[in-house]
């Protein structure tokens, strides 16, 4: 008598009775289903995270310590980063400037591109790449050395007191980073226009001030809190889901930088949409 | 307060079922563990005793069978919280926060569970370091300046420093030179007798069955296939057990190799 059921061949490895002409169906389905199950999983990841966020208790030591590490410790590579996007963006106003007399809005370029896009944008695509990859790693050790289990055993909840001191430190302190890149970054175009491209530095910096409006700066700041919380957000997620030792933690640290940065480019043209809307 | 019930088991485990993808690692295991009582658990590498544990204490989600802690079932967030309120976990690598110091590694639930001011709670770190031989110049260093017998003692301190009814001990005594895996099997016997608490060991060592355990149990292929008292397991009459105790390759047990 023949079973009815399809036979197993090896170690349980079904036979695939799927047409070959469907198959790329079935692989176009699979890969539509696993990209909803991720968006749904690190959704309830982070609705969960930024929940333990704004309910006590916070810890407030963990967030302090998280701040000096992922704040104070990135102030060298936003600010050298800062620096030099400045300069560079200086010199190429300059150049397209003047093919049509426009050179002398050096300056007005230089603090509105510095404070609107590139200094909150440029800040957290390094800090997806410092920071988002330092937690995933971390937290990945800590999953796959049973640290977290610990946690659990003892009582205490790892979005609460893992994850929610990293986001909240990462939302508190990119806007003071990318505060101190924007002024790096215009200072910057300050030493270029000054040294390179002939400004008078008194008069380079009383343009930039009389043309950034509040507007310019706040919508920076905003952009660089929702990326801080993102950075933060991916570097958890990736490191508690990581498993399989030292290459599942290198994996989990690749797909936060990958996804962090994804997620801020997308987040700032969405961000800026609703600025130019709101007309701020 | 604690409410434990004279001869009522502390820790039941009920037809315990677990796979994972095709590969089905518990196909119902019964377990359970008296107030006082030792029990250690040994089986081959991937039987599933790790994972026993595990879902015992909530870490994992059985795909059937129930967990029972003091004669109420523990499935849903608050009574899987209740239970590890009452419960220790020595891990198999220590699993100490390698971002804290000792002390603060030990004294964990006093100060984010209980509230404990750190002052306080670091006092009592070091009164329960002093019970498993370590010294007040150790509550300072970092877990990474520890040798592995330290780290398996920090461990035991944060396990027991709640006083729990129950403790689990995953592999207490791997990676450890034998000397100073029977002095950790020592402080075990001596600590979980002190505070009159339940235990459950998982373990290949025989060196600690015989030291620790009042009863083993034998987990293979998934099933607990033979459990008794520690002094009859050179009698045990199944020949999975004395393939295991005399550590032959040859017999009913293939080896995971």
């Amino acid at each position: 008598m023949t079973s009815p059921l399809p036979m197993a061949v090896g170690a349980g490895t079904p036979v695939d009775h799927t047409p070959a002409l469907l198959r790329p169906f079935r692989l176009i389905g699979r890969t539509v289903l696993a990209a909803l199950r991720e968006i749904g999983a690190i959704s309830l990841f982070s609705a969960q995270v930024l929940i333990a966020c704004v309910t006590p208790v916070v810890y407030l030591r963990e967030v302090l310590r998280q701040c000096i590490k992922i704040g104070f410790f990135s102030l060298p590579v936003v600010g050298l980063t800062a620096v030099f996007i400045g300069a560079a963006l200086a010199l190429n106003i300059y150049t397209g400037g003047s093919r049509f007399n426009a050179e002398q809005f050096v300056p007005n370029i230089v603090v509105l591109g510095i404070t609107r896009e590139l200094g909150p944008v440029l800040a957290g695509l390094m800090l997806a790449g410092r920071v988002s990859a330092g937690i995933a790693a971390e937290i990945g050790a800590m999953r796959v050395t049973e640290q977290i289990d610990a946690l659990l055993t003892l009582s205490a909840k790892p979005s609460r007191y893992l994850y929610a001191p990293r986001v909240l430190a990462a939302i508190l302190t990119l806007p003071v980073l990318v505060l101190v890149a924007d002024i790096i970054g215009v200072m910057g175009g300050y030493l270029v226009g000054v040294g390179a491209l002939d400004f008078s530095g008194p008069a380079y910096l009383r343009t930039t001030w009389q043309f950034v409006s509040s507007g310019d700066i706040v919508s920076g700041l905003i952009k660089a809190a929702v990326f801080g919380g993102i950075i933060a957000l991916m570097g958890c997620y990736q490191g508690d889901r990581s498993k399989g030792g030292a290459g599942g933690v290198g994996r989990a640290a690749t797909l936060a930088v990958v996804g962090a940065a994804v997620l801020i480019l997308a987040s700032n043209y969405i961000l800026t949409s609703i600025f130019v809307r709101v007309g701020l | 307060m604690t409410v434990v019930r004279d001869n009522a088991p502390i820790l039941q485990l009920r037809g315990l079922r677990k796979a994972f993808g095709a590969k089905h690692v518990l196909h119902g295991v019964d377990l359970s563990v008296k107030p006082g009582e030792s029990l250690v658990v040994i089986g081959g590498s991937g039987t599933g005793k790790s994972v026993t544990i595990k879902c015992a204490l909530g870490l994992m989600s059985p795909d059937k069978g129930e967990v029972l802690f003091d004669g109420r079932a523990a499935t849903d967030a608050k009574s899987i919280e209740t239970m590890r309120r009452r419960t220790g976990m020595l891990f198999q690598g220590g699993a100490l926060f390698d971002s804290l110091t000792v002390w603060e590694n030990v004294a964990f639930a006093l100060i984010y569970r209980d509230g404990l001011n750190r002052a306080k709670a670091r006092q009592r770190a070091i009164e329960t370091l002093a019970k498993v031989r370590l010294g007040p110049s150790v509550a300072n260093l970092r877990t990474a300046e520890l040798s592995g017998g330290m780290q398996k003692r920090v461990g035991l301190a944060r396990a027991i420093i709640g006083a729990p009814d129950l403790i689990f001990f995953d592999e207490p005594t791997t990676g450890l030179d034998p000397i100073t895996a029977d002095a950790v099997n020592n402080l075990i016997v001596e600590q979980v007798k002190a505070l009159g608490a339940a235990a459950i060991t998982i373990t290949h060592d025989m060196a600690s069955v015989r030291k620790i355990a009042d009863e083993v149990a034998m987990l293979h292929e998934g099933r607990i296939i033979w459990r008794g008292p520690a002094k009859n397991i050179d009698a045990s009459g199944s020949p999975h057990v004395d393939q295991f105790v005399h550590g032959r390759a040859d017999g009913p047990i293939q080896p995971a190799l």
